[in-house]
């Protein structure tokens, strides 16, 4: 079942069908996000047809970007990070690999397709129509025994890497959260008791979720292609306990003042700005590994993906110790401000550490050199200034709905003057697109067979 | 410490289990004796614009309603939220009213939980984004023909707006159908349970 040894623990196979997914997905989502865009300056391409209709198609761009794009990216990421620091082979390759492999992307059809039907669930982040749900979580329950066996057998031996803490946590994590997310909301309890699960469900399906697995890939990436380890064991204690702690305790901050009961809004803001510190912890864990060694970040693009991701990671949580705050909220609440925040932990750190993982993974995954790093140049800046803009111009939009509310301006002002901001954000997200289109067939180049070997060998 | 059990007990289940007690189990005691309504006592109040509803559109409402009645108007609330919910209107209207930034001055009484103990509100819809106003005091302040007129193209009545048409909330003749009457009657109903009188000018559009 589970197989020892340095050599050949990786089914490259399985890493490649999950990156090519990831990036297919990636396509699908952006596209959708533009699409999205053009309703907003009235300039939308299919007006009047149902199963394109904006909102549907809204949802496709999230709904794809996490279970599409983030978690096929995630477990291409753990079918090469897992079995390289265990030593062990995942629990079954042949057969449960591949098995969840095409359950996973049978699953996000569905779900694409239920969602454009409209059979969305009024769930945030958990739209998958409900038929969907149960496969969902059988693929998760699967994952977590595929991968947390080999850190299972490894654990008996040694003491557990920052990686095995995180991806353990986040794959026990993500089944409960799921089943408490999508059902009891949806069938059980209604209304405002409903809010503060569902609140809860949000925000851990990216705190429990994403962000654990994502962070156990940085701290086995980054020191890997830094040759050297990471600089502080104790701070990555630190930043993991942190955030296990507090993530969980933080749903309701996304129902300020709202009719839920205020000791779980407080508890909610304390958390969160507790949480900030631990955060802090991890971010000054990497740039003290990066110290000495800037120079990685010229040669390296992958390295540079994972970088500005964890940047971003700080700003965002930066940026969520103020916004959090209950005086904050009476401005920034129901506006851009809150999709600008979305867009920048969403892809702007864990997108773009998964562009990172693939850019590096990918040469030796084919087994061929790079095509071109001139366009894996572009792509990088095109991605990035693109991101950071729409990330400036949404906070911006932010402020000008909130405060055009809270002045008690006509309802439509707060429209028309966002006009500007939501053109602005349409190019951003053509730049995105552009820049994503050069990545791609950059890849794509470097996977076709004329293309010249790489020298080094695979297991690099 | 490092070794698995430890990651998987305390981080993987003990903290997960706590925090959730606060963020979820917790709320969900505190509001626990708040009776939850069925959607038969919802619909005993069968409201005044179900029946212009009818007369408006005598056609359509008897094929798709019959006569309007306590049944038929459990129905309409049906359809309508499953309308609301597939289009994921809640993604751009919120169904709450804070006790912040004018809010009150704005769209009228502030939220209060039993007024969503329901099963309208299963799954909750208070959402988390507004790019058109919020929706939880909207009975009453348009009327059926304005409702019928934006969703089939909003920017006729509402200048600017960005708001997408819905042309299959319509039948071929341009009148609305069933998800038409049912949207509009479930507009009509949110709300309808603290109806104030609007002396102000209308500041929402």
């Amino acid at each position: 079942m589970v197989t020892r040894g340095k050599k050949g623990v990786v089914s490259f196979s399985l890493v490649y069908a999950h990156l090519v997914s990831a990036l297919v997905f990636l396509g699908i989502v952006l596209l959708a996000g533009l699409l999205y865009s053009l309703q907003f300056l009235g300039k939308y391409p299919f007006p009047g047809v149902e199963f394109l209709s904006p909102g549907r198609v809204r949802m496709l761009h999230t709904n794809g970007a996490v279970y599409g794009f983030i978690t096929n990216g995630y477990v291409a990421g753990l079918y090469w990070a897992v079995p390289r620091l265990t030593g062990y082979k995942v629990l079954n390759e042949k057969y449960l690999g591949w098995f969840m492999f095409w359950a996973l992307q049978a699953a996000v059809l569905a779900t694409a397709v239920g969602l454009l039907g409209g059979y969305a669930q009024a769930i945030e982040w958990g739209e998958t129509p409900i038929f969907v749900d149960p496969f969902v979580l059988v693929y998760l329950l699967l994952a977590l025994f595929q991968f947390t066996v080999p850190i299972y057998q490894y654990g008996k031996e040694r003491p557990l890497y920052a990686s095995s803490w995180y991806i353990i946590s986040g794959l026990i994590w993500i089944p409960m959260v799921y089943i408490m997310g999508n059902y009891i909301p949806q069938f059980f309890i209604p209304g405002v008791a409903g809010a503060a699960i569902t609140g809860t469900w949000i925000h851990d399906a990216v705190g429990l979720y994403v962000t654990p697995l994502g962070w156990g890939l940085m701290y086995f990436f980054v020191p890997v292609i830094l040759k050297k380890p990471i600089w502080s064991h104790g701070l990555s204690l630190l930043g993991f306990w942190g955030l296990a702690f507090f993530y969980p305790m933080q749903g309701v901050h996304h129902y300020l003042w709202s009719p839920i009961p205020m000791y779980a809004q407080y508890a909610a803001v304390f958390s969160t700005l507790v949480l900030e510190l631990a955060v802090v912890t991890v971010i000054i864990n990497f740039f003290m590994t990066m110290r000495g060694n800037g120079d990685a970040l010229k040669k390296s693009v992958p390295l540079r993906w994972m970088m500005i991701g964890i940047v971003n990671y700080g700003i965002t949580c930066l940026q969520c110790s103020i916004q959090v705050l209950l005086t904050t909220q009476k401005a920034i609440h129901f506006t851009d401000w809150v999709v600008g925040h979305a867009h920048l932990i969403m892809f702007g750190t864990f997108g773009f550490w998964i562009l990172g993982i693939l850019s590096y993974l990918w040469p030796k995954v084919t087994g061929r050199r790079l095509y071109s790093s001139s366009l894996d140049e572009w792509a990088f800046w095109l991605i990035m200034i693109g991101m950071e803009t729409m990330w400036v111009d949404l906070l911006a939009g932010g402020l000008v709905q909130g405060f055009t509310w809270w002045g008690l301006n006509p309802w439509m002002d707060s429209v028309r003057f966002s006009a500007p901001l939501w053109f602005v954000r349409t190019v951003t997200g053509i730049m995105i697109f552009v820049g994503f289109i050069l990545y791609l067939y950059n890849f794509y180049m470097t996977a076709k067979k004329e293309n010249i070997p790489s020298a080094q060998p695979q297991e690099a | 410490m490092e070794r698995f059990s430890t990651f998987a007990l305390i981080s993987g289940l003990f903290f997960f289990f706590f925090g959730t007690f606060w963020q979820a189990v917790a709320p969900s005691l505190s509001l626990r004796n708040i009776p939850v309504k069925s959607i038969e006592e919802l619909a005993d109040n069968v409201l005044p614009e179900f029946y212009k509803l009818a007369d408006d559109y005598p056609v359509e409402f008897k094929r798709y309603f019959g006569e309007p009645s306590k049944a038929s108007f459990a129905e309409a609330l049906n359809v309508g939220k499953a309308q609301y919910i597939a289009e994921a209107c809640w993604h751009c209207h919120s169904q709450y009213i804070r006790p912040v930034s004018n809010e009150e001055l704005r769209f009228g009484k502030v939220s209060y939980p039993s007024e969503y103990a329901n099963v309208m509100q299963l799954p909750q819809l208070l959402g988390t984004r507004r790019v058109g106003p919020d929706l939880i005091r909207e009975a009453g302040r348009h009327s059926n023909d304005w409702h019928v007129a934006h969703f089939k193209n909003p920017p006729n009545v509402v200048p600017d707006s960005v708001m997408p048409s819905y042309a299959w909330f319509f039948d071929k003749n341009g009148r609305p159908n069933k998800k038409g009457l049912a949207i509009v009657a479930y507009m009509q109903w949110l709300g309808s349970w603290a109806q104030e009188p609007v002396y102000q000018l209308d500041a929402r559009k």
